[in-house]
């Protein structure tokens, strides 16, 4: 009996509350070193020399500001997100409100093979694609056409995953309301259904941008050289050579773009729910961002 | 009466993305298979795709499996499933505590703890395997760390325990957040009842916690080990020697670094192979849950 009265049931769990904590600081500290480094005054990206602006804005040819090789790729970068962002999202939405209506034959056949890109490793996605462009559709250029193409393809099951949670949660019963008031179709899918899935059309926008920005492998494969160098290809050719802490500032910039984008897709599904009256925390809000259980 | 109605105009939104991922999902996929079982131009030594499948040919894809089962390549199929399983492993080691935690106990701390769960997704990969390379340089903070406690190591060097905390340290966020999910889930009325009826918190951890998590942890086990699997940049951020040599590598070799693209092809052929078992677990499975949480 003493055996199962001697500890309180409601301690706190010291040893589970460390070990976290401590794998919170193991995730962040290496990435925040890496950032504080661009501050390095010398070439070092792992001996301190002293806080500048050097690597940043002030050596003429090889900082941040100054250096085109770097503009070049972190421009590539964020034009194929915006691209990818634009042309994937729609297609996504449109594919989710239809496979969760259509109950055709077909349709069963259309959401397996939606799914399968989910759990198919990148670098098949990224062989197959670069062997078709090359082989058979060869009027597209590899480079950033052919890694737009390849961006949509692994971003667009994202985006029916992330609106088919919403989809169901909305339930048909507004669209039927609509319907039975005289909508057609078409009028019930565009003034009811489109304006409650805003919150996923925006979390979507913000994922897919999020997701190309992120990836390597898929750029990597498609890429024609350094002139469709994305900012992750330009990191992985650079990281063993003696490059300078401008690599660190370029990253850096990197993280901050996606971090300002989860900002502003917060921020807007936060402000759609307060003018729809719904009492949201940060928690809940982040949470629609955070939604890629199947 | 109104439930076919409409059928036309959902058939026709579900069009364009099914097509597309028809055209440059399935079709590209096919495409690898014609590539692998094509032929050699005699004269330009180059692939030629053969996309009639009566007109496939195995000599190509017997001599690289050839390799694979008694040749060189069979090693670094040994290697890269030794890797995979240690970094899974270590993952959970790692993860599940830290899910667990999250779950049961993190009380006020468990939105600001869940959205530094997040977080990390937001980080570039290649960003945080930079931050490493550039902590395990021979001059780096973390090597000095180390060799203040006299433990002198060139971490950078080809070393497969490098190879296997990077992939540990690049893929542990995304099996904490689906393990969280499955320890959420769980009703804490089960623990109570095991609890009042004589268990001791570890029997009750063993007996209920475990066995209810385990199709998440299936689940979130595979959905880190499938691209860990394909993973060739952080062998190369962190290693880039032959020593340490995955699969994912030798296909990157053959389709970027030669003019034997089918030799590549025939890899990712026996690549997802070998995975399609995990993939369709993983499928079938959050399927299941998904229909069991519906109803």
């Amino acid at each position: 009996m003493s055996g199962l009265i001697r500890r309180n049931p409601w301690r706190r769990p010291v040893v589970l509350a460390t070990w976290t904590w401590l794998y919170v600081a193991w995730m962040f500290v290496p990435v925040v070193i890496a950032f504080v480094f661009s501050f390095n005054g010398g070439r070092s990206r792992s001996v301190w020399q002293g806080f500048s602006l050097r690597w940043w804005t002030e050596d003429p040819n090889a900082s941040f500001l100054h250096d085109e090789s770097l503009h070049s790729a972190l421009r590539n970068s964020l034009i194929l997100a915006v691209l990818t962002m634009l042309i994937s999202t729609p297609l996504g939405i449109a594919l989710a409100v239809g496979l969760a209506r259509w109950r055709a034959k077909v349709a069963k056949g259309a959401n397996w093979l939606m799914l399968i890109p989910l759990v198919t490793p990148e670098i098949v996605m990224g062989a197959s694609l670069l062997l078709v462009f090359s082989n058979l559709y060869t009027g597209v250029p590899l480079g950033r056409p052919a890694q737009l193409l390849g961006h949509v393809t692994f971003s667009m099951s994202y985006v029916v995953v992330v609106s088919r949670g919403r989809l169901l949660a909305i339930g048909r019963d507004y669209e039927e309301a609509a319907r039975d008031l005289g909508a057609t179709a078409i009028q019930a899918l565009r003034m009811v259904l489109l304006p409650l899935l805003a919150p996923a059309i925006l979390a979507s926008f913000v994922i897919v941008f999020a997701m190309s920005i992120d990836d390597f492998v898929i750029s990597s494969f498609l890429s024609s050289g350094v002139a469709s160098e994305t900012v992750p290809v330009r990191i992985y050719s650079a990281v063993r050579t003696s490059s300078t802490p401008a690599l660190n500032a370029l990253a850096s910039f990197l993280v901050f773009s996606s971090l300002f984008a989860l900002a502003l897709g917060m921020l807007g599904v936060s402000t759609y729910r307060k003018r729809r009256g719904d009492d949201s925390d940060g928690e809940s809000v982040l949470t629609e961002f955070a939604n890629f259980d199947m | 009466m109104r439930k076919n109605e409409g059928q036309w105009l959902w058939g026709l939104l579900a069009a364009p993305g099914t097509i597309w991922l028809l055209l440059l999902f399935a079709l590209p996929f096919y495409g690898l298979a014609c590539v692998a079982f094509g032929e050699i131009d005699p004269i330009f030594r180059n692939a030629v795709a053969a996309w009639n499948p009566l007109e496939w040919r195995f000599e190509n894809f017997g001599e690289v499996m050839g390799e694979i089962l008694t040749g060189s390549l069979r090693r670094v199929f040994v290697r890269t499933f030794g890797y995979v399983l240690a970094a899974v492993v270590l993952s959970f080691l790692i993860g599940y505590p830290v899910a667990y935690y999250l779950a049961r106990h993190a009380g006020r701390w468990r939105g600001l703890l869940l959205a530094l769960m997040i977080l990390p997704f937001w980080v570039n990969y290649l960003m945080r395997m930079l931050a490493w390379v550039n902590l395990l340089q021979v001059d780096g903070w973390a090597t000095k760390a180390f060799s203040a406690f006299g433990f002198q190591y060139n971490f950078l060097d080809g070393k497969g325990i490098t190879v296997i905390l990077g992939l540990v340290y690049g893929y542990v966020p995304f099996l904490v957040l689906p393990l969280y999910a499955s320890l959420e889930r769980l009703d804490v009325r089960l623990l109570e009842a095991a609890r009042d009826l004589g268990a001791s918190p570890g029997h009750a951890f063993r007996m209920v916690t475990v066995p209810l998590s385990r199709p998440g942890m299936m689940a979130a086990g595979v959905i880190i080990a499938l691209p860990m699997f394909g993973d060739y940049y952080t062998n190369d951020m962190l290693s880039r020697s032959p020593a340490t040599e995955m699969i994912g590598n030798q296909v990157d070799f053959y389709l970027n670094g030669t003019t034997q693209p089918q030799k590549g092809a025939v890899l990712v052929l026996v690549l997802s192979a070998m995975l399609v078992v995990f993939m369709s677990y993983y499928l079938v499975t959050t399927m299941r849950m998904q229909r069991e949480l519906q109803t």
